[in-house]
């Protein structure tokens, strides 16, 4: 038994941290109809700021102090989303579709030299945080609580913005605008602000899910394209644009995970691929989205 | 006014070669003044080339975009090396023909499921099918060889089996190998483009609905080409092998996949010949900015992202439109 | 013997009867007129006989033969096409290419990749017959997203006819172009249809063009058939003019 739930815990916290990366995109998508091939390098962005400011520049502050930082990374991510939104982005939504998936391919070649630049090509810790959080006892095991943090972490995540989208005016909003932008603006609504808000939003959701796990693993390089191969699974299988399907996906594909490091470690991104194909044969637009 | 009919049919192929005979002869030539570096970097971009115009027969034909075509290429670079692993092959017609069976299967069987699917499905569907195959090469390592790849020797062209140098090899007689091949993929998808099922193509790109309902099977004819794109592409990855001399699990990976489709935007996908400008100068420009800049990709995205922002029609696109503004110009001023 | 007979043909999109338990029947050689207020089914009608969609329930018989359960290739092998209401072309390809597809798919030429589309004389000239018959000829290169909307309309009719059908649908050939360009447009559909002796099922709301073009009426109303009959008899029947006044008069 206390096996089995050394395997759940595991797969909850790859879940939280797919789930968070995957919303992000999902939302963006959602809102905007845009599938940004760069949000991975947001996650990886995220991870890095907050490695560097856990690992680096504070590095030895109290633990406590270290946990306030944590969001760093999020901000960061969410602040270069505001930025890059109105300047690159808006000017493709009147294009084919075909242009937008290439100017955020060429954002995710920019961005990720550009983290090299910035850190080195040297992975960057921010074990600290990790090694002094301690850990409980599983059957005879010990297990890190950094980890558990992690999970409530995406838990809380998930309650909040389950919250901020069907319970505040924003997400009223931003739901109006998802089902029909041109209603939505003959409506009154500022469409570009919601967009720059959507897309801030769904990079401070990647951000995030990199700044919780870079405590346990580090920002390295390439993680970026890794979270967003990953993030494509649980959306194709939940359903793109759909926030449900992404929790729904990032449940699947932790457990998937967990069970694929444990018992079939060579094929484990092909069965989960095999997953998102089976899923797109028998529902195109995923379990949870609408065609 | 009487109007041809067979005038406005199509361009004819004598129009065509007009404008094809000149480069052909330049590339001919080419392997006698430049030195043996640059004439392999033409032969990498003439091998692209073949890659880039099958990718945009789905692109541009069919207004499909794959991100996975690197499971083509990949596909044939990888069957080479196994016929040379496991049955001791090295003549690089049976290579060719072996790289040619292989990616036809697994385009055959990728596309069957992908062109029920448009649009970013579409897109998302090719991405994740050539991430399988990557991963499958990446951890199989014990007969992939794993991120090591697997050697290929130099092959045998024609039944004569190259001895001595290896570099004078490639830019002399590899070389004229590539560019037959590549000529000779040209004119067949020049073909095809222009045959009654390019049309059709076109038919469905532009509105599926009405396309099926003169007739055109939608599904067959997206799959078709689906097949004939993914074959071009794993001939390019077959004759790309004795190139580089080794293939590894980046040319599965779904970047290598991005990398057809900035070549080909680079060029201009809107018109025949831009993939293939594309592809060429593509492979000089990745070449020159690995060796000046360690952040090369910096460079190549900036790159990107400025030419879909202000260049969308890609380098044919603007060559044809300066000659258009010369032309004009000359009109008005005699 | 009848063309086309459908027989307890039905479609439901969730809560609204679309086509309810309709017998329709075409005969050979006529032009005949679907007429009814919106949403009374004809276009649902004419998506089922095309095959854009399979009936609930109900059989569709084309010249004797099921074709129920036919591909809509099969049904256009067979000899039924059809236009759109919203002109439904390939934009990025000339008015010639329109026409000139739809001959080749009949030939089944649309498999040949090997071949030149441009070397198919055959192909070329009788589509550029076709245009003249419509009098397009003079807009064969232009592309066909640059067209006029009465031009779109022609080229449309011109696409589903290339097909060299029996039966031909027409969904409103005249909507959306001026009153003026209406009679030109019917004039040319029904000339051409009548020429070379096929059938013309075609949805109208405009009522001077229905009793001046066709020779039989089918009135349509909440998915089920409410009359059929000549024009005199259609005009002249109580129930349809009480239904249809105020509905359809003003479309």
């Amino acid at each position: 038994m206390d096996f089995l739930l050394i395997h759940l815990l595991n797969s909850l916290l790859f879940a939280s941290v797919l789930f968070l990366t995957a919303g992000g995109l999902s939302l963006i998508y959602g809102v905007m109809r845009i599938v940004n091939l760069a949000h991975g390098n947001l996650y990886a962005f995220g991870a890095y700021v907050t490695a560097w400011a856990i690992g680096g520049v504070l590095a030895g502050a109290p633990t406590p102090l270290l946990y306030l930082l944590l969001p760093a990374g999020a901000v960061a991510a969410a602040l270069l989303g505001a930025a890059l939104e109105p300047t690159l982005l808006r000017p493709f939504y009147k294009r084919a579709e075909e242009y937008q998936l290439l100017v955020t391919f060429g954002l995710l070649m920019i961005l990720e030299d550009l983290m090299r630049l910035l850190w080195g090509p040297y992975p960057l810790s921010a074990s600290a945080l990790w090694e002094n959080s301690g850990s409980v006892t599983i059957s005879g095991n010990p297990y890190p609580n950094y980890n558990l943090v992690v999970i409530a972490i995406g838990l809380v995540a998930a309650v909040f913005l389950w919250a901020f989208v069907y319970k505040t005016k924003f997400g009223v909003v931003l739901r109006a605008t998802s089902q029909d932008m041109r209603m939505a603006s003959a409506l009154g609504i500022d469409v570009n602000r919601v967009y720059v808000q959507a897309f801030t939003l769904g990079c401070f959701m990647a951000g995030l899910g990199g700044a919780m796990i870079v405590p346990r693993d580090s920002a390295v390089l390439g993680m970026g394209v890794d979270a967003l191969v990953l993030a494509f699974i649980v959306v194709v299988i939940g359903g793109l644009g759909s926030l449900e399907g992404a929790l729904a996906g990032a449940l699947i594909v932790g457990v998937v995970r967990e069970l694929g490091i444990t018992f079939f470690a060579e094929i484990e991104l092909a069965v989960l691929y095999l997953i998102a194909v089976l899923v797109l044969l028998a529902r195109p637009a995923g379990l949870f989205g609408r065609p | 006014m009487s109007v041809s009919p067979l005038a406005l049919a199509a361009r004819s192929p004598r129009r065509t070669l007009l404008y094809a005979l000149p480069v052909i002869a330049v590339l001919l030539v080419l392997p006698w003044v430049a030195d043996q570096y640059s004439t392999i970097l033409l032969a990498y971009g003439l091998v692209m080339a073949i890659a880039a115009l099958g990718f945009n027969l789905l692109l541009v034909y069919t207004g499909l975009l794959s991100f996975g075509h690197s499971a083509y290429f990949g596909v044939g670079a990888y069957a080479v090396a196994m016929m040379v692993k496991y049955l001791k092959v090295s003549s690089m017609e049976l290579f060719v023909v072996g790289a040619i069976v292989a990616s036809a299967a697994v385009s055959a069987l990728f596309g069957f499921v992908c062109v029920r699917y448009t649009r970013i499905f579409f897109s998302i569907l090719t991405l994740a099918l050539s991430q399988v195959l990557w991963s499958l090469a990446f951890k199989f390592f014990w007969i992939t060889g794993g991120t090591d790849g697997l050697r290929v020797p130099t092959p045998s062209l024609l039944g004569v089996t190259p001895g001595g140098d290896k570099i004078a090899f490639l830019a002399r007689g590899y070389y004229y190998y590539v560019l037959v091949l590549f000529l000779a993929c040209a004119a067949v998808m020049w073909v095809i483009v222009n045959s009654p099922f390019g049309k059709a193509l076109q038919a469905i790109r532009d509105n599926e609905t009405r396309a099926s309902f003169v007739g055109v099977q939608i599904w067959r004819c997206r799959w078709v080409a689906f097949v004939v794109s993914g074959v071009f592409t794993g001939l390019a990855g077959a004759l790309w092998v004795p190139l580089n001399g080794l293939t590894t699990p980046d040319i599965l990976h779904w970047q290598f996949s991005g990398e057809i489709v900035f070549m080909t935007v680079l060029g201009g996908f809107r018109t025949f010949a831009g993939p293939i400008v594309g592809a060429v100068v593509f492979n000089y420009l990745k070449t020159y900015a690995v060796g000046y800049t360690v952040y090369w990709q910096l460079l190549l995205g900036v790159i990107l992202v400025t030419l879909v922002l202000s260049l969308p029609t890609g380098i044919v696109g603007m060559v044809e439109r300066l000659t258009e503004r010369v032309r004009r110009r000359r009109a008005t001023a005699s | 013997m009848s063309l086309l007979v459908t027989q307890g043909l039905t479609k439901q999109f969730g809560e609204l009867r679309a086509v309810d338990r309709v017998d329709f029947t075409v005969r050979p050689a006529e032009v005949l007129a679907l007429i009814g207020s919106n949403g009374a089914g004809k276009t649902t009608l004419v998506n089922l006989i095309s095959g854009l969609f399979p009936p609930d329930a109900g059989t569709i018989h084309f010249l004797g033969v099921d074709v129920t359960a036919q591909t809509v290739h099969d049904r256009i092998k067979a000899g039924i096409a059809r236009s759109f209401q919203l002109v439904n072309l390939f934009d990025q390809l000339s008015a010639l290419d329109n026409v000139a597809l739809s001959i080749f798919s009949r030939g089944d030429k649309t498999r040949k990749l090997f071949a030149l589309a441009a070397s198919d004389r055959a192909v070329w000239e009788e589509g550029f017959e076709i245009l003249k018959t419509f009098g397009l000829e003079a807009k064969a290169g232009v592309l066909a997203g640059g067209l006029s909307q009465g031009e779109r309309k022609l080229l449309d009719v011109a696409v589903a006819y290339a097909l060299r059908p029996k039966l031909l649908f027409l969904d409103e050939p005249t909507s959306g172009v001026s009153t003026r360009e209406k009679a030109p447009i019917m004039d040319t559909v029904t000339s051409i249809v009548r020429s070379e002796g096929i059938s013309a099922a075609i949805i109208e709301h405009d009522m001077d063009v229905v009793f001046r073009y066709s020779d039989r009426i089918v009135v349509m109303h909440q998915g089920a058939i409410l009359a059929d009959g000549s024009p005199e008899e259609i005009r002249s029947n109580a129930t349809v003019t009480a239904t249809l006044i105020g509905t359809a008069t003003g479309a």
